[in-house]
């Protein structure tokens, strides 16, 4: 599989380290009301669906990014891939 | 049979082979098929389930019968096919699944018991007594049913891994792919254009059709050359493409020295990855047979295979020979044959109102029904009308049509669709993206169609990529399209075999389908057709029509085959490449590893590390001497100990303690400049995963360390940390881990020992430099070195860190200028003790089931703020288990402990409900004069001076254990703070 990462182009996925889904980046206060019920949420619960799917891949022997590539999980087919930061920052209101 | 003439063989020189030890003589250009059936072999293998004598079918890689053991010693390399070994001075070839000699072989007797071994016979004959199967059943049937046999000697043969780049790969380099090659080579796009043969032409080459009224090899030759001289273009001969993997990615193997005696300094193949934008598929077709009774004789084959071995290797399997043919294309054959000088018997065509076209006899709407010669095919029967005659042949063709070799195209799933018209699959049009299929492989089967979709698809595909190619002026070429008559087999009482190489007949798919295994999954797993090497490349598509007639169904409606990467066998030297023994994985070195070579030292892989294990000295006959002696000489004096293999990372910015106060369970936010602090890393589930040391070097500057055997997976998770938690913080990481060479000196002379390489200046005194203190500094004039006083031994101890390049001779220094006060390089074993001793966890406490609680550090985990882990690690399954660390003392001294020993009240019964913990670590204890142990203990805090049992069922051990606290050293940690 190739990946196309956001900075460098088309990569070897063999480069890369799979982690899972890429909701895993919106993790719950652990500080907040009911943070029990939320992490078990969070580490437990995972969608697995057959088709589009996003996803979070490190590029480990490379530059070290984490991107959010998102694939279709019954053809391989990689739609596109963005810097997790960027998307971690949008969704924190912050600037990507 | 002596040579026919003509061929592409070169006569003038003669190359010696053996065949199960008998001298025989072939020519450059043969096959050990050809070569074979031109020393008169027919017989060539005994089949795989009844040991029938069998010769080959095929001329090319779809060969099922004629499987051979080549080559001797650790070389012996079982199941290659007669028809891709190619040739070569001092090729020994043997047969093989024999029991005996080929023509006499033993268990020949298993075709007599063949009523024993129908459909489905693993699943319903060797049932009862369950107990026969291993012992009997198994070992009977892996002696009598199988292939060749290995060498159980390692390959000796060197391997390897490529990786190629193209716009565009041609699979296959006959007249489509040729074609295709040559339009886009042309264009100047990067081609590799890949064939398995060891000559490219694909089926140009066992034809006799005129390209441009000349010999098809003519136009080869030119094209051949054409190539050759074009510098993007590569021509892979010998290279069979095997796989279509994802995202325009296949595997190929190169054979680079199969056709070699020895490899010499070439790779014996190599694996090749090619990322292709685009692929062209031209692998030809494979022709398919029709049963009849007794189909199996030696001599009986593919028509177009006995043609490809007249026309290209100059060789006929008998002086007379007979076709048995559903379509035109079988005529071929006999004219072919005819002009070669074989006397052709005749031709049987299943067709009414054919007739011959040459001038042999022709048996119009006949099948053959019957054969004789069970080691070579002596006469058949012919039945036409009606009415039977035998008719003597010492070699048959037949020709059923021909299947389009479209494995590749349905790789990905893609199911191949019927064609009526050409009574075969063809590929589908949701084959991988980016492969285009031409010619045969697509039904484009005359060569005049075949040269044209492959010039057709090379700019087709070109253009996709935006490079714009031309259709090259291809030759004036024959173009009659062969459609078969719809027939399957000859209907009849004998075995009429469908798979050769599984011995699935006729009768067992009738079998399977009275028994309801109908879909043709069911059908392929219950006769066992279509498995084994040739994966059925000449069995499938007739067994599919076979069971379409017993149910009354389409062909479409029966099913469809897909097919699987490989596309042919694939040997596992060649996928690992090269990646065997100390090229398995990276070996790592560490800083001192040379210098603790000349020591004498002896090592452990730790990892991906080769570690010091322990330094005997001249005398020390066993290992504990030598790792007492190190344990006692670090605890009366001062041990040193290579540590680089602990991983670092160093974190900085504004927000780094934040950062790292979010990720250890433990608060870092709060640590002093200038100290250290243990920290335990949780998984977000709440189990315990990592721990280490944070050193705060400067207010926005921290130095972690991890252990050894995580120092990847935590830096990735610090990563996943920084950019997807939070990435507003201020904080930037980077493994130093192979940066810094770091050496551990531990005992009640460290302090004595590192006051000696200090720069003038440095006060490293208990009251400048207490426990747990670290800085920055320069050692031995000027270096630069880190220092950190930590002990994972319990003594009063340091960890020196020096750039990497420095470690080797920081350690030659400590232990030249320590000599006097007991300095002791020791190593892995001792550093176990050491920290068993002490009651420190390691890697077999944190091995992923055990929590912050049971290490005894539950209050570490502070509830004061969020950290990664914290909220599971409060929760109610983990918060319930009482087991805690403890430390275990054989009662008897003269008793072993093991670590895997599990725990239990004495004298209570001994199984899961009542178990109450397991040993971690284990080991012998210098300080305590026993060996000791830390463990898991259900309530093991309040049990301590209790007598337990420590089990050992695998070796009937009992040994009364008493429950004592992990610290068998220094309870207080007086020592430390000395």
């Amino acid at each position: 599989m190739l990946i196309p990462h956001p900075l460098l182009g088309l990569r070897d996925a063999q480069e890369f380290t799979y982690l899972g889904d890429a909701r895993l980046i919106d993790r719950p206060d652990g500080m907040a009301e009911g943070a029990e019920a939320a992490f078990a949420e969070y580490v437990y619960l995972r969608d697995n669906p057959a088709g589009v799917h996003r996803e979070l891949w490190f590029h480990e022997q490379g530059d070290r990014s984490w991107l959010i590539v998102t694939r279709d999980t019954v053809t391989h087919e990689i739609l596109g891939a963005e810097l997790a930061r960027n998307v971690a920052l949008a969704a924190n209101g912050g600037e990507a | 049979m002596t040579r026919l003439s003509g061929g592409l063989i070169d006569r003038s020189r003669s190359l010696n082979f053996t065949f199960d030890g008998r001298k025989l003589a072939g020519h450059p250009g043969d096959t050990l098929a050809s070569a074979l059936l031109a020393n008169d072999v027919r017989l060539m293998g005994r089949s795989f389930k009844y040991h029938r004598p069998r010769g080959l079918i095929a001329a090319g890689s779809e060969e099922p019968n004629a499987l051979v053991e080549l080559r001797g010693g650790a070389r012996q390399e079982p199941n290659t096919r007669a028809t891709v070994a190619e040739l070569f001075d001092g090729l020994d070839a043997r047969s093989q699944n024999r029991i005996g000699s080929l023509r006499f072989d033993l268990l020949g007797v298993n075709d007599l018991l063949s009523p024993f071994f129908a459909a489905g016979f693993y699943y319903k004959t060797f049932m009862w007594p369950k107990a026969f199967w291993e012992k009997l059943y198994e070992p009977a049937i892996r002696r009598a049913a199988g292939l060749g046999s290995l060498s159980m000697q390692a390959d000796p043969d060197p391997y390897d891994k490529g990786f190629l780049h193209c716009d565009l790969l041609v699979i296959g380099g006959g007249a489509a792919g040729l074609a295709a090659a040559q339009a886009a080579a042309r264009s100047g796009a990067r081609v590799i254009l890949a064939d398995e043969d060891f000559r490219l032409g694909g089926r140009l080459l066992a034809e006799t059709h005129l390209l441009d009224d000349a010999p098809a090899a003519g136009w080869v030759s030119g094209v051949e050359e054409e190539l050759a001289s074009l510098p993007n273009l590569r021509i892979m001969r010998r290279t069979t493409v095997f796989g279509a993997f994802d995202h325009g990615i296949y595997g190929a193997v190169e054979r680079v020295a199969d056709h070699l005696p020895e490899p010499g300094d070439k790779p014996r193949q190599t694996l090749w990855r090619i990322t292709a934008k685009r692929a062209i598929l031209a692998a030809g077709a494979v022709e398919r047979h029709i049963p009849f009774a007794n189909n199996d004789r030696p001599g009986i084959m593919l028509a177009g295979a006995m043609r490809a071995f007249a026309n290209r290797w100059a060789v006929s399997p008998a002086a007379r020979v007979a076709i048995f043919t559903n379509n035109d294309d079988g005529h071929r054959t006999a004219i072919d044959l005819a002009a070669k000088g074989v006397d052709i018997a005749g031709v049987i065509d299943s067709r009414d109102n054919v007739t011959t076209m040459g001038s042999y006899p022709i048996f119009a709407g006949g099948v053959v029904s019957d054969a004789k010669g069970r080691l070579g095919l002596t006469k058949i029967e012919v039945t036409q009308n009606g009415r039977s005659q035998w008719i003597e042949c010492g070699a048959l063709g037949v020709s059923g049509g021909w299947n389009p070799n479209l494995h590749l195209a349905s790789h990905h799933r893609g199911r191949p669709v019927w064609d009526e018209a050409l009574q075969s699959f063809v590929p589908a049009k949701d084959g991988p993206p980016g492969l285009i299929v031409a010619g045969a492989a697509n039904g484009q089967g005359s060569t005049a169609a075949a040269l044209r979709s492959g010039a057709e698809a090379a700019v087709q595909a070109l253009g996709e990529l935006g490079i714009t190619g031309a259709l090259p002026d291809l030759p004036q070429a024959e173009d009659v399209v062969s459609k078969p008559h719809a027939l399957w087999h000859v209907p009849g009482k004998g075995r009429a075999w469908v798979d050769f190489q599984n011995d699935v007949t006729v009768k067992d798919i009738k079998l399977a389908h009275q028994e309801n295994m109908r879909p043709v999954e069911h059908l392929k797993r219950w006769t066992t057709l279509g498995m084994a090497t040739d994966q059925g490349k000449t069995a499938n598509v007739t067994a599919l029509a076979i069971m379409s007639e017993l149910t009354g169904k389409p062909i479409p409606e029966t099913g469809t085959t897909i097919f699987r990467p490989p596309y042919s066998g694939v040997s596992l030297s060649v996928l690992g490449g090269g990646n065997t023994a100390g090229h398995f994985r990276p070996r790592r070195l560490t800083p001192t590893h040379h210098w603790a070579e000349a020591q004498g030292a002896v090592f452990v892989e730790v990892g991906p590390w080769m570690r010091a294990q322990y330094f005997p000295r001249p005398g020390e006959t066993h290992w504990r001497q030598t790792v007492d002696r190190e344990v006692l000489a670090t605890r009366e004096g001062v041990g040193i100990c290579d540590v680089t293999t602990l991983g670092k990372v160093d974190v900085q910015g504004a927000d780094a303690g934040e950062f790292l106060n979010r990720l250890y369970c433990n608060g870092m936010k709060t640590l002093k400049t200038g100290m250290v602090r243990y920290g335990l890393m949780l998984r977000e589930d709440g189990i315990a995963w990592d721990d280490g040391t944070c050193a705060r070097l400067a207010e926005d500057h921290y130095v972690v360390t991890t252990t050894t055997a995580q120092a990847g997976p935590v830096y990735r998770h610090m990563e996943f940390a920084r950019q997807c938690l939070w990435p507003e913080m201020d904080v930037q990481l980077i493994s130093t881990t192979d940066a810094w060479a770091q050496v551990s000196v531990a005992g009640p002379n460290a302090r004595r020992l590192l006051e000696r390489i200090v720069d003038e200046g440095v006060d490293i005194s208990n009251e400048a430099f207490p426990f747990m203190a670290c800085k920055g500094l320069t050692i031995c004039g000027g270096l630069r070195a880190r220092l950190f006083r930590i002990s994972f031994s319990g003594e009063l101890a340091y960890e020196v860190a020096v750039p990497t390049r420095y470690g080797n001779a920081l350690m030659q220094r400590l232990i030249e200028i320590g000599a006097d006060l007991g300095a002791t390089p020791y190593g892995t074993e001792a550093l176990g003790a050491l920290r068993i001793e002490k009651g420190h966890a390691a890697g077999n406490e944190l091995n992923g089931q055990t929590s912050p609680q049971m290490l005894g550090m539950g209050r570490m985990v502070s509830t004061k703020k969020d950290s990664i882990g914290a909220v599971m690690s409060r929760r109610e399954g983990l918060a319930a288990d009482t087991r805690r660390l403890v430390g275990l003392q054989p009662v008897d001294s003269a008793q072993p402990v093991l670590a895997g020993m599990h725990l239990f009240t004495d004298s209570a019964a001994q199984n899961t409900e009542t178990d109450q913990g397991w040993i971690t670590s284990a080991c012998y204890s210098p300080h305590v004069g026993s060996a000791i142990g830390l463990g898991f203990l259900a309530r093991g805090d309040e049990r301590m001076g209790e007598v337990i049992t420590g089990a050992n069922p695998l070796d009937q051990q009992q040994v009364a254990l008493r429950v004592v606290s992990p610290h068998f050293v220094d309870p207080d940690g007086g020592r430390l703070r000395d």
